[in-house]
């Protein structure tokens, strides 16, 4: 049996972390190095970090703000927003990030995750896909944070990523996103049947059962969650959380 | 105060903050004098092998690290290629290592068919469990990896932690004052900060 492992997703915007529902009305949170320490403390598996900002605005990665997390984060860290290039990898690596994750540039070119996967390895590689379900049930790639659709079909795009290197899809829901009304079981499934590598499932988190249903009836190999790990009861109070002693298996 | 030898190879910032946080006194430096009087030495390392020692080699620093392990038995610790530079050299590149070891570094055999680079969680096992570095590990003891290649020490007894990733390893090694863990302590929270804390004890 393998451990499962369970994420804190935090979405940087500007020097401070905020959350989204839907990918709309961020909620400031606080200052990152902080909640990092609060998650130290928690001893979480992995953090995503995630700048929410960076491809909207067709800018590069803050790399102070991402070296000054990383040197707090006594836990792998993976980082994505705005990542490129090669050069970009790179540079991020150096701040002191395990992992690049592409979102945006994957879905114009494969070629970032290509040289990247070469240089580190595909498992400092993954490949986020931001997704939307259609009127009619289907679903739809977006991106630039869930501004622009993408058009090539879903299965294609998780293919791709995979072919070209990705050693890792985090898989989010945009219309579960804040919501903490579990994942999009469905969504996870389709995608983690199809492919060998690890799925990190994304979106709707809100308690124990909703990230064991990602596992046990998505098949995800991981677990991420934005919502649950930073808000405390009905209004939404900010209250970083972990559960101590949380242990899934697959 | 422990020095954490500086020869830019990337963020060292969270390896000093573990050490801050353990209440342990530490500075990432790459100067000739705070590393003379350091009274414990890190090296670090990340990414190739041949680029961790070409770069090591142009600070100039290797006399008076040589003088500080080999001739003052200052305590050194290695971490992950900081580790595999301590042997006599790696299948990764042709750069000699420092030799401050009596190993060799291997490549995952290929008719295995792993995932390179071996990176994730992984428990370890106590081959010496009553060595001072790591005797407060318990069973459950897991570390962070990220490797592609593994330490090979010539004599057994220098192994104190293994791993297994397709075949068994070394995961920790020490010779006298010199030692070397092959993951990343400063990224294995409550685990990595124990062996961090023996480190920093340790005489």
């Amino acid at each position: 049996m393998a451990r499962v492992r369970i994420i804190p997703c935090l979405l940087l915007r500007g020097h401070g972390l905020v959350k989204t529902r839907k990918f709309k009305d961020p909620i400031y949170l606080g200052d990152p190095v902080n909640v990092v320490r609060i998650f130290n403390e928690k001893e979480v598996d992995e953090l995503v970090v995630l700048d929410i900002d960076a491809s909207r605005e067709g800018r590069e990665p803050d790399y102070e703000v991402i070296a000054e997390i990383a040197g707090e984060c006594f836990m792998p860290i993976a980082y994505g927003g705005g990542v490129r290039t090669l050069d970009q990898a790179r540079r991020l690596i150096r701040c002191g990030v395990e992992k690049v994750v592409v979102n945006t540039a994957a879905t114009e070119s494969y070629d970032v995750i290509r040289a990247a996967a070469q240089v580190f390895g595909s498992q400092a590689v993954v490949g986020a896909i931001d997704v939307k379900k259609t009127l009619l049930g289907g679903y739809r790639v977006v991106a630039r944070s869930a501004s622009v659709e993408v058009k090539m079909s879903l299965d294609e795009h998780v293919q791709g990523l995979v072919a070209a290197g990705a050693g890792e899809i985090f898989l989010n829901s945009v219309d579960r996103d804040g919501t903490m009304d579990g994942y999009d079981l469905s969504l996870v499934r389709r995608v983690s049947q199809q492919i060998s590598v690890p799925v990190i499932a994304c979106g709707g988190a809100g308690t124990i059962e909703h990230l064991a249903a990602a596992v046990h009836e998505g098949g995800a190999s991981a677990v991420a969650a934005g919502s649950m790990f930073v808000f405390h009861g009905r209004l939404r109070a900010v209250l970083i959380n972990y559960p101590q002693s949380l242990e899934l298996t697959r | 105060m422990i020095a954490v030898v500086d020869y830019d190879i990337g963020n060292l910032a969270a390896v000093a903050n573990m050490f801050k946080r353990i209440g342990a006194e530490c500075e990432i430096t790459s100067d000739v004098e705070k590393i003379r009087n350091a009274t414990k030495l890190v090296l670090p390392g990340n990414g190739a092998f041949d680029a961790c020692m070409r770069a090591l080699h142009q600070t100039g620093l290797i006399p008076v690290l040589e003088e500080k392990v080999l001739q003052n038995l200052t305590p050194l610790l290695g971490i992950c290629v900081g580790a595999q530079m301590l042997g006599h050299g790696s299948e990764e590149g042709g750069e000699k290592g420092l030799g401050w070891l009596d190993m060799v570094v291997k490549r995952f055999p290929s008719t295995l068919n792993l995932k390179i680079p071996h990176m994730g969680w992984a428990e370890v096992e106590r081959v010496r469990p009553d060595d001072p570095l790591i005797s407060g590990l318990d069973d459950r003891a897991r570390f962070y990896f990220v490797h592609s290649y593994y330490m090979q020490p010539a004599n057994p007894r220098d192994v104190l932690l293994a791993a297994h990733y397709g075949i068994d390893f070394a995961a920790a090694v020490r010779s006298g004052n010199i030692s070397g863990v092959q993951f990343h302590p400063e990224k294995s929270h409550r685990y990595g900060k124990q062996l961090l804390e023996q480190f920093s004890r340790w005489n």
